[in-house]
């Protein structure tokens, strides 16, 4: 799937990882493709439900080398 | 657009937290936020935050490095002392500062309420706070209150 932002939420806490994500969609077009890059496991969870109630949708959740990596998609 | 009015009584640095992290939370998630911040609460619309602190006095649920007898805990400058350690760890975990969490809260449009009556019987002075909020009173906060989907107290 194609990129169209990149997000380094490493090292961050609840709720920075979804608060930043937030701020990044903002000036990103519908249908475009954020990747958010996490080290808190809590984000798992929490970026599932910001996708739930924002209507972005959360493409791909993965664990990569102990990283958290989610694709959202603009609404 | 959901609703969620937060009424923020508590000045200390570990009751802070709650408010902030929730509004501004919520307000990424889409909601309309107000937070009525009454009585103690009102040290958190401060410019300065340097004020508020963590005590470990009465606190026996705070982890501490070294256990530490309450006689200990009353000397001089142990209140700044786990202050320092509470932000140094805050920060070290990667969890954002009172003043990042509470400017993202006011770029979302959270409303922040003073309680007036809180700034008169404390004679406050409103130019020690920050800009962008309103001063009302009870009747003012319920009537926004009462339009709610979450409604909690701190």
């Amino acid at each position: 799937m194609n990129v169209d932002k990149e997000l380094d939420a490493r090292g961050l806490n609840c709720p920075l990882p979804i608060l930043k994500t937030k701020k990044s969609l903002a000036d990103m077009t519908a249908g475009q493709v954020l990747k958010v890059v996490s080290t808190d496991p809590g984000s798992v969870k929490d970026m599932q439900a910001f996708a739930n109630q924002t209507g972005n949708a959360l493409v791909s959740s993965t664990v990569e080398k102990g990283e958290y990596v989610f694709l959202m998609q603009k609404k | 657009m959901k609703k969620m009015a937060i009424i923020a009584t508590k000045g200390t640095l570990d009751m802070a937290y709650p408010p902030f992290i929730l509004a501004s939370t919520a307000a990424a998630l889409g909601y309309e936020v107000q937070v009525f911040f009454t009585f103690y609460g009102l040290q958190l619309l401060r410019k300065d935050l340097s004020d508020v602190k963590i005590s470990p006095l009465a606190n026996p649920a705070m982890p501490m490095p070294v256990p530490m007898p309450v006689l200990v805990q009353v000397l001089p400058g142990m209140e700044t002392m786990a202050t320092m350690m509470m932000k140094d760890k805050l920060k070290k975990k990667g969890v954002a500062s009172l003043e990042e969490l509470r400017a993202v809260c006011q770029e979302a449009d959270v409303k922040f309420i003073a309680c007036q009556m809180t700034v008169d019987l404390f004679d406050f002075d409103k130019s020690e706070f920050i800009d962008g909020i309103e001063y009302g009173g009870a009747a003012m906060f319920m009537e926004f209150a009462g339009e709610t989907d979450i409604c909690l107290f701190v």
